[in-house]
């Protein structure tokens, strides 16, 4: 059973562990500066007619490939949780749907990828389940389609605006031991401050982010120095930035995926990446294989999401943020 | 509300976050827009020029000025397309901003891009319906005005 | 020098209208489609008022290839056809003008989406 400490944290009684993980991105990503650290890099369309039908074949192609680095079958798996964010989740109901596995589809824009490893833990710890894979997937095709504007219209971006990752990746989460284990998890708030600008999701976000870490610590006891890094989601260069300042984190111990999978400047992506796809991505790729090689003990992984829909953008509607943390610990 | 970051108010945080989020770099933007949307402008008048210039008469015939104007929207738009089709009227956007935005070609590029980008929904309820997604608001409010304007003059001349 | 000063003022006139749309784009929270509107409704007002004839004279397409040309086009086409057939002309002027430019927009997007597919931006 998870065991509840203070307001929104739960610790977990029945190890969980994240057992293998996977990632496939797109060639910006693989040109950023952690290019090296991806499994598989594809083309943003990956020869298919729609934006849709691709990311729909990177999520599936991104589960094949977990699978395929595990002993296991897809018969062993409980579960599938996974998001996106297209409309109710096209991509990950199109991709998963000859998967075969139980499915569960999230929303949780950008922090879908924690909002499942929250539920996994959950799911594990209640003894039901033993093999639940949590992924997440986003393509900055469909995802300017969605949201922006049509592909190829002119038009610039500020620079604040963040980068949509093209990127699906997965976690296997076991109730086996071995590998990095969840040891807590802590179930965000929605915190909105009144940020009206759909360019500027670092500054909509960062205060879900402050809001789950400050929560995180107090409801453990603990200071952000018990960790070896506080990593969040996609707050980018502007929205980390905001987080330090407000919570007085230190730039040695909080680290942003967003900030660091493109080069900002070379890259022209303005304040960072963005997007389900981007701490999936970089969880799975660069702070697991540091987790397993020793470099890192302790981390919190905080994914960062902000609650808007193209239809709340244009009623004028504030965008909200929302941020779940999870403890990783080896 | 119950959220506490040390006391944060709303207000706080929208300095705090202001300070924060980099402004464009309003210089450059204006001086990329500028040259972008002076030399878009030129290509108009060269081509307006060319055609109805009396050397040009040999080939097309006699051009007055109103077909000239006519046909140089039409070559306008028929560049912006052109550009859109061939997938770079995005990236010149991505670098002069309003400078291709304003101009006709621009008003192309709007009507172009939705048209591509929504095919995938077919060719009726996708490029058919969502042509003027964003071109849509500058007919209707044009209209809109001119009739108004033109409802004006009927009354007063 | 005639042709020169001509296309300087061509130059100057576009690319200040432009320019006047990025001040927008940058220092406010409009956005294009917003932007768009407002040049066309001001055009057609500033031909109203009589002030964009001069404009024009000026900055020749300079001045009619921005989108507030565009209402320049539509004001100018309703005053024509009000002066010609009455009441009638209120509803059958304005787009007879532009309707160049639209109907071109319309057919050859129409092309484009048939032959052309998106791409997504360099990296």
């Amino acid at each position: 059973m998870s065991v509840k400490k203070g307001r929104q944290t739960y610790v977990n009684d029945r190890g969980v562990y994240i057992r293998e993980t996977a990632a496939i991105v797109g060639p910006r990503e693989k040109a950023g500066p952690l290019g090296d650290c991806f499994d598989e890099v594809r083309p943003e369309d990956w020869g298919e007619k729609t934006w849709e039908k691709a990311e729909a074949k990177f999520i599936c192609a991104a589960f094949h490939k977990l699978m395929g680095k595990t002993d296991r079958k897809t018969e062993d798996i409980d579960c599938v949780l996974a998001g996106d964010l297209m409309n109710q989740c096209t991509a990950s109901s199109i991709g998963l749907k000859d998967s075969n596995a139980p499915y569960l589809g999230l929303f949780g824009a950008c922090s879908t990828i924690a909002e499942g490893m929250c539920i996994a833990s959950f799911l594990i710890n209640s003894g039901g389940m033993d093999n639940v894979v949590c992924m997440a997937s986003s393509n900055f095709c469909s995802a300017e389609k969605t949201y922006r504007t049509p592909v190829e219209q002119g038009g610039q971006r500020p620079p604040t605006s963040q980068w949509t990752v093209t990127a699906a990746g997965g976690l296997w989460l076991s109730s086996e031991p071995g590998g990095p284990e969840i040891t807590s998890v802590t179930v965000g708030r929605i915190v909105d401050f009144n940020i009206t600008d759909s360019n500027n999701m670092g500054a909509a976000m960062a205060p879900a982010a402050a809001d789950t870490i400050m929560t995180h610590m107090s409801d453990l006891n603990r200071t952000p120095d018990y960790y070896d890094a506080v990593i969040t989601g996609d707050l980018g260069i502007t929205g980390s930035g905001i987080l330090r300042e407000i919570t007085g984190l230190s730039e040695s111990v909080h680290m942003d995926c967003g900030a660091m999978i493109f080069d900002p400047v070379k890259q022209r992506t303005n304040s960072g990446g963005s997007g389900c796809g981007c701490g999936t991505a970089v969880l799975s790729c660069c702070f697991y294989p540091k987790l397993i090689r020793g470099e890192m003990k302790k981390i919190l992984f905080v994914a960062t999401g902000a609650l808007m829909s193209p239809v709340s953008v244009m009623q004028s509607e504030s965008i909200s943020g929302i941020a779940h943390a999870v403890a990783i610990e080896i | 509300m119950d959220h506490d970051l040390n006391g944060l108010t709303k207000e706080k945080y929208a300095a705090v976050a202001d300070r924060h989020s980099a402004g464009s770099n309003v210089v450059k933007n204006c001086a990329l827009a500028f040259v972008s949307g002076g030399l878009i402008c030129i290509i108009a008048q060269l081509f307006y020029d060319l055609i109805t210039c009396s050397a040009a008469s040999h080939i097309f015939g006699e051009i007055d000025e109103e077909s000239g104007k006519t046909l140089t929207v039409m070559f306008m738009v028929f560049l912006g397309v052109l550009l859109t089709a061939l997938n770079v009227y995005d990236e010149i956007g991505r670098v002069a901003g309003a400078g291709t935005i304003v101009p006709i070609t621009g008003f192309a590029n709007s009507i172009t891009s939705p048209a591509m980008e929504y095919k995938s929904e077919g060719f009726i309820l996708g490029v058919g319906s969502q042509m003027f997604r964003v071109a849509g608001p500058v007919i209707v409010y044009g209209t809109a005005a001119s009739v108004t304007a033109g409802f004006i003059y009927y009354l007063i001349r | 020098m005639d042709i020169l000063l001509k296309y300087l003022s061509v130059f100057a006139v576009g690319g200040l209208l432009c320019m006047i749309a990025q001040i927008l784009l940058d220092k406010t929270k409009l956005t294009s489609a917003r932007i768009l509107v407002l040049y066309v409704v001001s055009g057609v007002l500033l031909t109203a008022a009589g002030v964009y004839e001069y404009v024009v004279k000026i900055g020749h397409f300079g001045a009619t290839i921005p989108l507030t040309g565009f209402g320049y086009s539509l004001c100018k086409g309703v005053f024509k056809a009000v002066d010609m057939y009455g009441f009638r002309g209120i509803f059958t002027g304005g787009l007879a003008d532009v309707a160049a430019g639209i109907i071109t927009a319309v057919f050859l997007a129409l092309a484009a989406a048939l032959f052309s597919r998106p791409k997504s931006k360099k990296i």
